[in-house]
């Protein structure tokens, strides 16, 4: 992957960018640095770069390699594994004779039935209800997208993944599950279920989705009332 | 190389939920032209709340660890595993490999939150220019490892849900599980509420 430093700019240029659109102020050539603050002219970007912040080393803006419909593609791919990995047994456990299986929400109901009530609804936040969201407000989102447009709702859309990003957990659940089958292999005899293959695929799908920055589609997206 | 503009003197600011760069505004009930989410130069309270955040944490990460997360029972024995216990156990029954791993989420990470959030708002609250760089580097390693301490409660959870061989055998959660939680969604939210920017606030514009 190559680095790129961002563009500096120097004072008179971003005036003159602000003041160009009379009366709305402000430019959509620039871009400031969300964790120090510094101001740079956007740049396009080519295939594999990543323009970083020269002073503090953030990241400014990635190259978005896979169009709109390929992120559409990956959105819907995401959303089957999604339910596959959602109703599909993870593990099953043998004891002498004796098979024990559980989904996902098995594991939310054991926690809520045992008196881990705050556990069991973090759980279903971040494995189910905030991946489901950012899966189903993208999807809506870029199917608007594919042509231009902006979905109804769209500001509120793009705020809602903003938001809910950081508490979607499926890759530490991931490891998580790995954790709990060699726990258990030493009393029982484990046998992986579809459930853990979907999850793992999904981590798969949302890491490669991740590299893109949702703020993107302000860009590729026309005002409908202009 | 001389170092690029700073926003807030060019006045301008940006969008925190869409990044759209516009003209500052003094009010603070500003909104994003394009997004109309709230529009502010620097996160309000951002230092209290943080610090509130942390301490809070911090509290809870004591009965975390002192009381056991989950209850292993056979016919013969009944075994309460506190989070360090389990690691312990994960080392000498299981791999040692996700011993380390383990550990790594369920104490490490926490303790270096902890300490990197206290660096960060200290040196901020005493305005010192020093190592911004490095701080900033600092902020956006806690921002990273932010959410794997929730490992080790998935962990109990799956187990929790899987054992239940009658009397034969059963996992149950414990309390510690609970604040545990509790610990990693409030250090996520100390995190979130630090603004880095304040990092930079003494740099002097070249």
């Amino acid at each position: 992957m190559r680095r790129l430093r961002g563009f500096a700019i120097i004072g008179g240029q971003a005036t003159v960018a602000l003041n160009r659109r009379d009366g709305m102020h402000h430019a959509q050539n620039l871009i400031i640095c969300e964790h120090c603050d510094s101001v740079y002219q956007k740049r396009k970007l080519l295939r594999g770069q990543v323009a970083d912040c020269t002073v503090c080393g953030a990241v400014l803006e990635r190259h978005q390699w896979i169009g709109v419909d390929g992120q559409f593609a990956l959105i819907v791919a995401s959303l089957i594994v999604f339910v596959i990995a959602n109703v599909s047994p993870i593990v099953t456990l043998k004891l002498s004779g004796m098979a024990e299986d559980t989904t996902l929400w098995g594991a939310v109901i054991a926690m809520w039935n045992d008196g881990a009530q705050i556990v069991a609804v973090l759980t279903a936040l971040t494995l189910f209800f905030f991946p489901l969201s950012q899966l189903m407000i993208f999807a809506w989102v870029l199917w608007f997208a594919r042509d231009g447009r902006r979905a109804p709702g769209f500001a509120e859309a793009m705020t809602a993944l903003v938001r809910v990003k950081p508490w979607s957990m499926i890759e530490v659940f991931m490891l998580g599950t790995l954790v709990a089958v060699v726990k258990a292999h030493t009393y029982f005899d484990v046998v992986p279920g579809a459930g853990i293959w979907a999850f793992g695929f999904l981590t798969v799908l949302i890491t490669v989705f991740s590299s893109h920055d949702a703020r993107h589609l302000w860009d590729v997206t026309g005002d409908a009332k202009a | 190389m001389s170092a690029p503009p700073r926003a807030q003197e060019l006045g301008m600011m940006s969008c925190h939920v869409c990044r759209l760069v516009t003209a500052y505004s003094e009010d603070p009930h500003a909104h994003c032209p394009r997004c109309h989410s709230a529009l502010h130069v620097r996160k309000q309270g951002s230092i209290a709340r943080s610090w509130a955040l942390l301490l809070a944490a911090a509290m809870f990460y004591i009965p975390a660890n002192v009381f056991p997360i989950m209850r292993t029972q056979s016919l013969s024995s009944k075994d309460d595993n506190t989070i360090l216990s389990g690691i312990f156990e994960l080392w000498r029954a299981g791999s040692p490999g996700l011993a380390v791993i383990v550990f790594t989420a369920s104490i490490v990470v926490p303790m270096l939150k902890f300490i990197i959030m206290t660096v960060l708002l200290v040196s901020v609250q005493r305005s010192s220019g020093l190592v911004s760089k490095q701080r900033a580097r600092l902020y956006r390693f806690v921002e990273l490892i932010g959410y794997w301490s929730m490992l080790d409660v998935f962990v109990v959870a799956i187990l929790s849900a899987l054992v239940h061989f009658q009397i034969l055998s059963r996992v149950e959660p414990l309390p510690g599980v609970v604040y545990f939680g509790v610990v990693v969604v409030l250090t996520m939210l100390s995190a979130m509420s630090f603004d880095p920017r304040l990092i930079w606030d003494n740099r002097k514009s070249q």
